[in-house]
């Protein structure tokens, strides 16, 4: 099973400079498992305490994964997983 | 240093001064490597809040499909503070996930007294911020960028 990951500029250091890899799981959360056997380090900057990160966005075939089950989000072979840090931030 | 165009931080200046007391935020795109900002994305701060912006998760995922499509980046992310200097803030800092961007502060707080515009001065400033660590550099505003070289 293959499933296109789109990794943020912020997180490349983790892929080896890599825009983009591939990964398997049939949920966000087991491809996020996947994704750390291969690239050591990038679920903790995904993942705080169990959960997807607030100021992480994860869009499965363009839909905001918040909205579709979080990291229970199903997955299949040839989805588009991309992954975009927040644009953030305030004055406080 | 942030070289940017007249008309762009014009605009940038006017998005910042028409959102407030909001904070008003954007990006200007440009193509990859080239350090030129040149397509202005006015952005909604979905948090539509004085002390804080984000853009929309739906409007992110379509802001950077466009430009990967363009092979552009984000050449500049800008916000405005509306009550404090045009400085990273705390959160700026944990917050800015774009490393290779120049991170441009606008603040109207100068710009405002409590019965309306003053036309006073609105700063605009630019940083660069990596890890943590935040650079304040130079603005150079030409009336055209360079043609590219």
């Amino acid at each position: 099973m293959a499933i296109e990951v789109r990794i943020p500029t912020i997180l490349r250091t983790y892929t080896g400079g890599e825009k983009a890899v591939t990964a398997a799981g049939g949920s966000l959360s087991a491809l996020i498992d996947d994704l750390e056997a291969n690239h050591p380090g990038l679920k903790e900057r995904l993942l705080d305490g169990g959960d997807l990160r607030r100021f992480v966005n994860v869009y499965v075939n363009d839909e905001d994964v918040r909205f579709i089950g979080g990291l229970d989000a199903e997955l299949s072979d040839g989805d588009q997983v991309v992954v975009l840090p927040a644009v953030a931030g305030g004055s406080r | 240093m942030l070289t940017i165009d007249r008309a762009t931080y014009d605009a940038i200046v006017a998005h910042a001064v028409r959102d407030h007391p909001d904070e008003a935020c954007g990006i200007v795109a440009g193509p990859e490597g080239s350090d030129r900002p040149e397509r202005l994305v006015e952005m909604v701060n979905a948090a539509g809040s004085p002390t804080f912006y984000e853009f929309d998760s739906t409007e992110l995922l379509e802001l950077y499909k466009e430009m990967w499509k363009r092979d552009e980046e984000p050449v500049v992310v800008y916000h405005s503070h509306t009550a404090t200097e045009a400085y990273p803030s705390r959160t700026d800092i944990g917050l800015a996930g774009e490393p290779g961007a120049h991170y441009v502060l606008v603040s109207t707080r100068d710009r405002f007294t409590d019965d309306g515009n003053n036309d006073g001065p609105v700063e605009f400033r630019s940083y660069r911020i990596v890890d943590g660590e935040v650079t304040e550099e130079d603005v150079t505003v030409v009336d055209e960028l360079p043609a590219r070289g």
